[in-house]
């Protein structure tokens, strides 16, 4: 135990470790936020899918040799966030099948892209990275790290502001919308500040593993609490807590950061799993 | 006093599912639209509540009537069965209209809420799940939260489906209460004949026949009788 501390503490003087942690932190933050909602709206796969179109975006972009991928990756992953949560239910193709269809069409063209024109010598390795977030959280600069807790700033913010406001659109979008809110408005904000996490996401899991932070721990609060209030605090802790364990297990044990996250995550949402039957009795 | 009107309607998404609709409401009227299923109940609905455009003809509000003061009951969804949410919160939303960019409820919202729970007798169930509650009990907290949003006119759209036959008639005393005690205008898809015919000063019928009039009316025309034939309701026969 005293073996592990000295390790952490020795870490701890490496910048790229703090900036990692605080990254990581709020990135899972606002994830959780996301996540009661989209789970309840029935969206719980729009993680994966607008990250498999990031992913694209990024193939795109990097053989174009952009300077900064990020306002191509940005734009292209709001437009599709907009598409998919305003689509709708009137929509010839229904949100469940559009989304496999981004998803995976995204997917298969960024790897093709990539495959055709990428002038880098370890084509699986970048993949692998993209896709698992394998070590490109070890390598944020500075200045990453201050775009991200400005954007995280912005989306808590945002969300305290139109937790009411959400919470109508979530419960009943119909009636909200008879009743006089805004309901395509809010939902086009959401979509945007999806898109803005999920490409903000990405560094820290990677791709594939996005779906976790958004799903888990909503997943997990539901199990315990029954006021939308509630839950919606303790996945936002639930989740900081699991991202912070996570990065500090994967330092220690040299896993990768991204999967030793999503595996906190499951043993929380197992165990809240188990309180929240053992309450019910 | 005329409080919606209904001019030369055609409803629909790509082909139109009725044509030359015309009615209106009255304040104080009791409502009750009938018809088979994919008749365009919903769909009329959704179109006076703006949800919706309709594809010819327009629905005009009376004095003092604005689109957003009316009270909506609609279907529940599947998501709401499992929502995580207080009968509290929920009840609070009705008042989200009202709102505007203001981030958080007033004192006259909370207020309201409190007293719309009373009105439907949930008051002391305020703290608890909104999904622990039983099918009726749903249904009141909902009608909860479609009185905080107006006072006047409310819409439901088949408000007993699902419920057993205790809850519906306390469903359905607890509208009648509404309209004859609080003097509200209540428009309700139905397809409970019985029910509408008992409780509902006007019917509107959609179908082959578009029928609109009073109850007494509805049972002596072609379409009512027709449509309660099919019923096997005893109403067709001493008519």
């Amino acid at each position: 135990m005293g073996m592990m501390l000295e390790k952490l503490v020795a870490y701890w003087a490496y910048p790229f470790v703090r900036y990692a942690l605080a990254v990581g932190v709020l990135v899972a933050l606002c994830a959780a936020l996301l996540g009661v909602t989209l789970v309840l709206k029935r969206f719980s796969f729009i993680g994966d899918g607008l990250s498999h179109v990031a992913f694209g975006a990024m193939a795109v972009a990097s053989v174009l040799n952009l300077a900064s991928d990020m306002p191509l990756v940005m734009g292209v992953t709001v437009l599709c966030a907009v598409f998919l949560l305003g689509a709708g239910e009137n929509s010839k193709i229904k949100g469940d099948a559009a989304m496999a269809m981004f998803s995976v069409g995204a997917l298969a063209v960024g790897y093709l892209v990539m495959n055709l024109f990428s002038v880098s010598s370890n084509l699986a390795g970048d993949v692998c990275t993209t896709l698992f977030g394998a070590t490109s959280i070890l390598t944020l600069s500075k200045s990453d790290v201050w775009m991200c807790v400005i954007l995280s700033a912005l989306v808590v913010l945002l969300y305290v502001f139109f937790y009411h406001k959400i919470f109508a659109i979530t419960f009943d979008e119909s009636f909200a919308s008879a009743t006089g809110t805004n309901a395509k408005r809010y939902n086009l904000i959401l979509a945007v500040v999806t898109a803005v996490v999920i490409v903000m996401a990405m560094n820290l899991v990677g791709s594939l593993l996005i779906s976790a932070l958004v799903i888990f721990p909503a997943m997990s609060a539901m199990r315990l609490f029954h006021s939308f209030k509630a839950v919606t605090i303790f996945s936002a802790g639930l989740s900081v807590f699991c991202a912070a364990a996570g990065i500090v297990v994967s330092i220690l044990a040299g896993t990768p950061v991204g999967a030793t996250i999503v595996t906190v995550e499951i043993i929380t949402f197992v165990l809240c799993w188990g309180i929240g039957l053992a309450g019910r009795r | 006093m005329i409080q919606i009107n209904c001019q030369g309607l055609a409803l629909g998404y790509d082909a139109a599912l009725v044509r030359g609709l015309n009615f209106s409401v009255s304040a104080g009227d009791y409502l009750c639209i009938l018809g088979e299923n994919g008749s365009g109940k919903s769909t009329l609905m959704k179109t006076i509540l703006g949800l919706q455009s309709p594809l010819e003809g327009r629905v005009s509000w009376g004095e003092g009537v604005k689109a957003q003061e009316i009270g909506y009951l609609p279907q529940q969804t599947q998501a709401q069965r499992d929502f995580p949410a207080t009968v509290w919160e929920v009840t609070l939303s009705g008042c989200q209209g009202k709102c505007g960019l203001r981030p958080f409820y007033n004192k006259t919202e909370k207020e309201k809420a409190r007293l719309s729970l009373r009105r439907m007798d949930m008051e002391h169930f305020a703290d608890r799940c909104y999904r622990e509650l039983s099918g009726g009990q749903q249904q009141r907290v909902l009608l909860a939260r479609a009185l905080c949003a107006a006072s006047k006119i409310l819409l439901l759209d088949e408000p007993v489906s699902g419920l057993d036959p205790a809850a519906c008639r306390d469903m359905y005393e607890m509208i009648d209460s509404l309209n004859k005690k609080d003097g509200m205008t209540i428009l309700m898809i139905s397809h409970d004949m019985e029910a509408a015919l008992h409780y509902a000063s006007h019917i509107l019928y959609l179908g082959e026949q578009v029928f609109f009039g009073t109850c007494k009316e509805f049972v002596r025309s072609v379409p009512g009788r027709r449509y309660l034939k099919q019923k096997g309701e005893p109403y067709g026969n001493d008519a």
